[in-house]
């Protein structure tokens, strides 16, 4: 790649940053060139954002419909999925299976602050969390 | 010690070499990013699929975090601290100790919590590394390698990213220099380095490692693509374009960060083939780059997938890499 060819196409997950890209100078040298970022880059990005938005809004589906509790949307609203929520709050990944479609209320209280420690809301916000029926 | 009063940030390309390159240079001795990462022979390729992200096998294009810092280590024989801790109450204590000393401080973290990323780029990934140069009030002064400006992050949130837990947690994880840099000549580790990275990338012992990765990787996006449903199929290619194009790569997983280390060995040993490798090598990067772009797009749908196209593709990149590594060889 050479300097000129460094994209600059303004990648609209770097928010506006610039991040570092080495590059052939004219002199053939090659040195760090800032870059707005490209096209691949955000397409794969937002394909990773939007994923774990489908996965929030099926689950709060789940939650308006009582088969799944406040946990799973808020699990998947932090871009987490449920192996990594397990190591994250050290449950067993079984145990957190059975939680995720219990009301957040029936968990036992230590684990629900636990969750909610990870997850960075107050449990008292996990334990009122009721999605308005209509829309989302 | 007040390395940390006099420092500047520098930007670069990869947040490990990046932090480790602002570390030696706040203790003046001056040594680039892509030197950093050449001498620790960082270049690599994994595909492994047993460790799983989000349903996905884990590809990386690097070694394993960490795995600079220890070298360099070793290699320079750096007076390097690394310390974790059981707490986060003990980790924020023992930080805010040695900046109050100016002591510059090396610190992992998750970039999920930090509040100066860009929302769309916060994943759980627990192995960024930055460098705390100060505090003020209940900011930490931070130098984040991949950032153009200097920035700063308060204590709550900056404790939660070095406590994150998961894959790679951090555990407070923190490193600096205690003591002065003895002097080093560089030349002489350099064949050293370069055989390392020769033997990770031609010789792996297992087969998904290295070059054998990159075919391996070839060989499971054909089949994942002919065999697993669209969404999954587009979910997989767009993941392996992630891990080599996302913050922290510089672009081309790391190859052209490669290619600049190489063409700075070249002038150091006056090695004019090193430095006719060191195009090469961005020519190959560019190559990961037209694979990141046909697989990005069909991602989303704005290609057909093509299995057969991107695999032959990643062959091509596999045969393109040994050839150069064998040619690095031929020069030690």
């Amino acid at each position: 790649m050479r300097v000129e060819d460094v994209p600059q196409e303004g990648n609209a997950t770097l928010d506006g940053q610039r991040k570092g890209m080495y590059a052939v100078g004219k002199d053939g040298r090659i040195a760090l060139v800032p870059s707005r970022g490209w096209e691949a880059e955000e397409l794969v990005t937002t394909g990773a954002v939007e994923h774990f938005e489908q996965l929030a809004q099926e689950a709060l589906q789940r939650v308006r419909s009582g088969a799944a509790g406040a946990l799973e949307y808020f699990m998947y609203a932090r871009r987490l999925d449920p192996p990594t929520l397990a190591q994250a709050s050290g449950v067993w990944r079984w145990r957190l299976k059975r939680h995720l479609h219990q009301p957040f209320a029936a968990i036992p209280a230590p684990l629900q602050q636990r969750y909610a420690e990870v997850l960075g809301v107050t449990r008292q916000e996990l334990l009122e969390f009721r999605p308005e029926t209509t829309g989302g | 010690m007040g390395a940390a009063a006099a420092f500047q940030h520098q930007q670069s390309a990869h947040c490990e070499s990046g932090a480790v390159a602002g570390l030696l240079r706040g203790h003046g001795f001056p040594l680039s990013e892509a030197m950093v990462f050449g001498l620790g022979s960082a270049l690599a390729f994994a595909y492994l699929g047993i460790i799983k992200i989000n349903e996905m096998p884990l590809i990386s294009y690097r070694m394993p975090p960490r795995f600079i810092l220890r070298r360099l280590r070793k290699l320079l024989h750096l007076p390097l601290k690394i310390e974790t801790f059981a707490t986060p109450a003990a980790g924020e204590r023992r930080l805010d100790e040695l900046v109050a000393r100016g002591t510059l401080v090396g610190v992992q973290s998750s970039v999920f919590f930090l509040p100066y990323i860009p929302v769309n780029m916060r994943f759980h990934f627990n192995a960024h590394n930055l460098l705390v140069y100060g505090r003020e009030g209940d900011d930490y002064l931070i130098s984040d390698p991949v950032f153009e400006a200097p920035t700063r992050s308060n204590a709550p949130d900056l404790t939660k990213a070095r406590f994150a837990r998961g894959v790679l947690a951090p555990k407070g994880l923190l490193y600096y220099l205690d003591g002065p840099i003895a002097p080093a000549d560089i030349k002489r580790l350099i064949p050293g380095a370069l055989k390392k990275e020769c033997r990770v990338m031609l010789q792996p012992l297992v087969p998904f490692i290295g070059v054998r990765g990159i075919r391996m990787l070839g060989r499971k996006v054909h089949k994942v693509l002919r065999t697993a449903p669209l969404p999954f199929a587009q979910r997989f290619v767009g993941h392996v374009v992630r891990m080599q194009e996302e913050i922290g790569t510089g672009g081309g997983g790391f190859r052209f960060l490669y290619g600049a280390f190489l063409q700075e060995a070249g002038t150091l040993l006056g090695n004019a083939n090193l430095q006719a490798l060191a195009l090469q090598m961005v020519g190959i990067g560019d190559l990961w780059r037209d694979f990141a772009y046909d697989a990005a797009r069909m991602s989303k749908g704005r290609l057909p997938l093509d299995g057969a196209s991107l695999s032959s593709q990643l062959n091509n990149l596999a045969e393109k890499e040994a050839a150069l590594f064998r040619a690095v060889r031929a020069e030690l």
